[in-house]
């Protein structure tokens, strides 16, 4: 049987230099805005996940099942 | 002639009627199933079973034989399984569609199997009585299979015209081509938002070779049938698999979404195509089915005609 986690935030990819509270989702602090596209494009493809942008220099992949 | 020959002529020709009637629904259409020999070696057998059934309840009756016509009612029961196993068969396959069907649509499919079986015992059970009935009166064989002949196929053609009367998405909703608009990374139609795609280069793609279609509901029935999650799945299903979707696993933002609007009832969808044919896609959400298990009514009561 296939499982697996959705409707859920698997990874975070964002500019954003203060420490994030600890949570389920991996943080990935990246500066240059380029790089943190290409990140969150490739984390989305590996988990199949689905890239949001949320318009604050960060964003989220989440899979949606 | 000896009363077991037309009998024996009845439960003949019932099954055979009642088959052929199967035999005839097995149509391979533009959604693709059943399109394998496996599919019509199993539908096929279960319409004989079910066509004998039918065609052995007279006869068995005539001939006072009540324990084995009460037994065909229990064994008729069995039919019930066929739902099951289509359902099953299609939930299986879920995870292998790049777009699923949904719960709602395959629950229509099983329910159509089941039902075509019911047709196919119904042909059988009406031919084959003809048959008995005629054998009775006329006492001649030849004219009574000739009896029998034609029952079944008028009773055929008019459970074809009845069951035709299926209804189709374009019968519920005007459709027509809208542009697919960005409000940054809010993909939208003709202002209802649809997903957040994060990635420039998938925006960039719908901008290029998406297709925005927009269905309008013709009345208030429509309107809430249409709101239905399985109905609207159906609709992305479906006009996938016409038209072709050039979406990969690892490509989520290409899965043709279908949203509403919640204030006027309008629902939008937009899709990447692998042929960009805007007329061949308006069609084939046309022809999607109106699924029993989403179709509402609403005005047909004195409440919902209030509201209206």
């Amino acid at each position: 049987m296939h499982v697996s986690i959705t409707h859920s935030i698997l990874a975070v990819i964002t500019s954003d230099e203060e420490p994030a509270p600890s949570g389920s989702a991996v943080v990935f602090r990246i500066r240059d805005e380029k790089e943190r596209e290409r990140v969150a494009k490739y984390i989305g493809a590996i988990t199949l996940g689905m890239v949001h942008d949320l318009r604050n220099g960060t964003y989220i992949v989440v899979k949606h099942g | 002639m000896t009363m077991s020959s037309h009998l024996v002529g009845a439960v003949i020709l019932g099954t055979c009627a009642g088959a052929l009637a199967r035999l005839d629904t097995l149509i391979v259409d533009y959604r693709q199933y059943p399109s394998y020999p496996q599919g019509y070696t199993i539908h096929m057998t279960l319409a004989v079973i079910a066509a004998f059934l039918g065609a052995v309840a007279i006869p068995a009756l005539a001939v006072k034989d009540f324990a084995a016509a009460s037994f065909l009612a229990l064994a008729a029961t069995q039919f019930r399984e066929v739902r099951a196993i289509e359902r099953e068969t299609l939930l299986n396959l879920e995870d292998s569609e790049l777009v699923p069907r949904g719960k709602a649509y395959i629950e229509g499919i099983a329910r159509v199997f089941e039902a075509r079986n019911y047709l196919a015992m119904l042909t059988a059970f009406v031919s084959s009585g003809a048959v008995v009935v005629a054998g009775e009166l006329l006492e001649n064989l030849a004219a009574a299979l000739a009896a029998g002949t034609a029952a079944g196929a008028l009773v055929w053609l008019a459970i074809k015209r009845a069951v035709r009367g299926q209804h189709v998405v374009g019968d519920l909703a005007d459709l027509e081509l809208a542009p697919i608009e960005f409000d940054g990374p809010l993909l939208t139609v003709c202002g209802v938002v649809l997903m957040n795609i994060g990635l420039e280069e998938a925006r960039q793609r719908y901008l290029r070779e998406g297709i925005g279609v927009v269905l309008t509901p013709k009345d208030p029935s429509a309107k809430a049938t249409l709101a239905n999650i399985g109905q609207r799945q159906a609709i992305a299903h479906d006009a996938s698999t016409v038209v072709g979707i050039t979406k990969e696993v690892d490509e989520p933002y290409f899965t043709p979404l279908v949203r509403r609007d919640g204030k006027t009832g309008k629902v939008v969808m937009a899709i990447v195509p692998a042929e960009r044919n805007p007329e061949a896609l308006l069609e084939a959400i046309r022809r999607v089915p109106v699924l029993e298990a989403a179709v509402r009514r609403p005005t047909a009561s004195v409440a919902g005609r209030m509201v209206d």
